[in-house]
This record gives structure tokens, sequence and C-alpha cells, in this order.
């Protein structure tokens, strides 16, 4: 982790927009009574952690659905990197998806496959040769502290080194943008503090934006520069983390805040911190 | 007992031949098939109503229609293609015709048992649908498509003894030739015997493989 030389695939580029930009979305699933999306804006700029921060169903996942490209807004537009992703074709959308790496909450590694083909994977479908394949995967297990497990399938490790493998895997393309879905919700303290870190460490070397979509109020105090504030598919807040968290504007935001420990209790009970371990944000 | 002997090596031969032939054809046929059903489906990568349903009327027609009477309505498709509607190759025709949406079936249920946020990851990587076919679909479902020819190996066998009984040979045509019509039980017990002791193997054999290849 101290020493990183992952180069980019691509460069940074000045744009007139910051690395993520999102005006207006809007997404209704047919049949449900209202949107789960009404007008989100969302501005992250390269070299910073943003959280999106909102209780169960306030409209986190289809954001993230739609930021990805998994769901096609009804309206809004959605630039990555300076590129308009509402408006792409599919083979252009194919192409740009190498410049965003996603780590899902359930990870979606390929059983099938070793762990370094499993990094491989995004190389192989955009087209890499294969002598710059292994080498980009050496280094990026090196780097995550895997290399020993380079051969090994993901069922044999442990929940902490698959994290890895997935965050690996996200940025095997040298992507400009890393989404994370609820990165620490099936972690124990010690690896959710791990991952953490090592977040922490690719925003500081890398300088990519990384969008964090979480429950978890107390990681997202710690790590994240900025943070938005989803209630019923609506910003209710959005600014600093430290400001937002400290002097929140915003009944949700209070209630969130004070639902810190109730969000925990639901998880696995095997996960559940000690609530002197919260405190306050 | 000696005379049957020689009868009985080839007739285990023949059902050898008969299912391993047609078991082969019926898993190209049937993977071919099975993936188009399970990629146009609506839980699919490319969900096609049309497409599904014209395959799914396909592959359930042929199987509505019983073994012994798909035989007989292929004889002239079966002497066009063979020469003759006897014997141990004319029986591969209708097994490979019968088996074929079968296996297709048993393909299908096992692709759609990949975990379909799995395919979403993946697009999400930048993949097209013919790379989300080829490298996660139908790799992800190699211990589910093991199983699925396991059982689809299993019902050739027995779908091979009613081949045999119009005329193509194997163990089954040699239980009822000898075992029934000639009052031979020893020749009746025996071709079951060794039946059984098929069936027990390739279910073995493809448990064990099937496990050795899955690493979920």
């Amino acid at each position: 982790m101290e020493e990183l030389s992952i180069p980019r695939n691509n460069p940074i580029s000045p744009s007139a927009y910051p690395t993520i930009y999102v005006r207006g979305l809007t997404k209704r699933f047919p049949g449900a009574p209202v949107a789960a999306l009404n007008g989100v804006d969302l501005e992250v700029a390269s070299g910073t952690i943003h959280g999106v921060l909102g209780l169960s169903g306030a409209g986190k996942s289809t954001l993230l659905r739609c930021i990805a490209r998994l769901e096609k807004p009804d309206a809004g537009e959605i630039r990555i990197a300076g590129s308009d992703w509402t408006s792409l074709s599919d083979a252009d959308l194919r192409h740009e998806r190498s410049k965003m790496g996603i780590v899902f909450q359930q990870l979606h590694l390929l059983s099938s496959r070793t762990v370094a083909a499993n990094v491989a994977l995004p190389l192989e479908l955009h087209g890499t040769p294969r002598a710059a394949i292994d080498l980009r995967v050496a280094e990026l297990l090196a780097w995550f502290g895997i290399a020993d497990k380079a051969a090994q399938f993901p069922a044999q490790l442990s929940g902490g080194q698959r994290q890895r493998v997935a965050l690996a895997r996200a940025l095997a393309t040298g992507p400009r943008v890393l989404l994370a879905d609820e990165p620490t919700s099936a972690l124990d303290a010690e690896t959710r503090a791990s991952v953490l870190s090592t977040l922490n460490g690719i925003r500081d070397r890398l300088g990519i934006c990384i969008l964090i979509i979480t429950h978890d109020v107390r990681s997202t105090a710690s790590l994240c520069d900025s943070v938005t504030i989803l209630d019923a598919g609506r910003v209710v807040e959005s600014g600093p983390a430290s400001e937002v968290l400290n002097r929140p504007s915003s009944e949700v935001t209070r209630r969130m805040l004070s639902f810190t420990q109730s969000a925990y209790v639901e998880q696995d009970s095997a996960h559940r911190p000690h609530f002197e371990e919260i405190g306050q944000p | 007992m000696t005379g049957v002997l020689p009868a009985l090596l080839s007739a285990t031969l023949e059902t050898l031949l008969m299912v391993a032939v047609s078991v082969s054809f019926c898993v190209v046929f049937g993977l071919t098939l099975g993936a188009w059903l399970a990629i146009s489906s609506p839980q699919g990568i490319a969900p096609s109503r049309s497409l599904h349903q014209l395959l799914a009327a396909f592959a359930n027609i042929s199987r509505s229609i019983p073994f012994l009477v798909l035989i007989v309505l292929l004889l002239p498709f079966t002497r066009f293609l063979v020469g003759t509607s006897i014997g141990t190759a004319a029986a591969i025709i209708p097994l490979v015709v019968g088996g074929t949406p079968y296996a297709a079936r048993l393909v299908e249920a096992a692709l759609l048992d990949v975990d379909p946020g799995l395919i979403q990851a993946v697009v999400t990587l930048g993949a097209s649908p013919a790379q989300s076919v080829w490298k996660v679909y139908l790799p992800e479902a190699v211990p589910g498509l093991i199983r699925a020819f396991t059982v689809l190996a299993i019902t050739m066998i027995n779908f091979s003894a009613m081949a045999g009984a119009v005329g193509g040979g194997g163990l089954g045509d040699l239980a009822i030739r000898y075992g029934y019509q000639r009052f031979r039980l020893d020749v009746l017990v025996l071709c079951c015997v060794i039946l059984i002791v098929l069936v027990q193997t390739i279910q073995f054999g493809g448990n064990a493989l099937a496990r050795r290849l899955d690493h979920r």
C-alpha cells in the first residue's frame, strides 16, 4: 500500500464539468406511485470522496444504478469525465465504461474465475493485449496485498480479501470514477477500517473521484470530503461532510444521525458495533 | 447361458454407442437452443418475447410427442438421412430429435440459475451481450450444465431402450426379445442389472465432475 505506481489508462483532461456531474436526474418505475429519483443534482470533483447518504428507500440504489447506466433515467443529465452518458450509443457506452469502476455490495466476483482472472476481466472485455493485462493484474494484486492469492478462487478467500479483489477489478482499467455501494456493510469492524483506509489511499494516490452510497453515517463522517443527503428521491442537503453532519439543517439528516445505532442493528448481528464505538460525528 | 453372453456384450456396446452419439449431438444442439432460450427469456441478457415464445413452442411441441410415436413419425426422415430405418445408427436420429428439446430446457434452467446481479456487474465492466454469454453466463453455469447433461445421459439410456424395441438394438431390445418373448428371465434380469450399473456410473461420474468444477 506504501508504493503506488498504477498508471492511468485514461489521462485526466481538463473539462468544463466536474468528474461526476448529475443534473435534474429523474426516474420513475412503472406502476410506482412516486418517483424514485426526483430532480437529483450531484457534482463530485476529482480527488474527493463524496458520500450519498439516506435511509432505506431514499433512492440511493436507484441513483447508483442510473449513474452506472444500469437504468435509463427518465430525465436529466449524467456526465462522467465530461462525456454525456445519457446520450451515448450502446457501443460508445461500453467503451466509456472503462472510465468507471464499481464495487457492488455483493461484490459479484466470478466464482468460475481465479482472483487474477477476475481482475483481468474488464481488461479482456476492452480488448487489452494479453501481455499488458498480465502486467497490470500483477501490479494491482501486489498493490492490494493479494499477489499470493492470484491462482485461488474467490470462494477460498476471506471477506476482506474478496473486497480487495473487487476493488482491484474496479480499478483495472484505470477509471476516473469509483462507485462503491455500501462498501462497509457486510464486514466486521476490523475489515471495515481496512476498507476505509484503502479507499482513502485510492483517493490520495490516484486522485480519482470516489462516490460512496451508504447508510453507514459513521464511516462517511470519517472518510468523505462532502456528502449529499437523499430522502424520498430528492436531495435535502449537500455540502462539506463536516458541515452537514455537524450542523444538519434538515430533519432527515438529524433523524439519520440519531438512528445511526439502529441502522447498525438492522444488519447482521455479528457486525453490530458497541454503542460507544459510534460516537458523535 | 454362455450362448447369450456375446449377445449381452454386443447389446451393451450398442446401447453405449447410441447413448454416446446421441448425447453428444444433444449437448451441441441443446446448448445452442438452450442458450438462446435463456438469453431471450424475460430474466435473460437480451429479453425478446417473440423469439423466446417461438423457441419455447418449438421445444414444447417436440417434447409433447410420446417418444415411441416420434420414432414412427421420423421414419421417412431417418431413412433419408441414414439410408435405413432399422439398426443402431437409425435409432440415433429420433434419439437426437427427442433429446434436443429436453436438453435445451435443462440448459436454459442451468443458465438462468446464474445470478442476474453478476451479469449486470459484468455489463458495467463494459461487456457486450456476446461477451456476457461467453465470458460469464456459460463459464459460471458449468457445474449446473454438467449436472444437466448427467440427467440427459440417463434419460437417453431410457429412450434408447424404446428405440431398441423398434429395431435399434441395445439392451432394451435384448431384454424384450430374449427376456420377454423367449421367456428368458435370466437375460431380462441381466439386462436390467447392466442398465442399473450404467446409470449409477453416469450419475456418479457426473456428480464428481460437477463437484470438481464447482468453485462456489
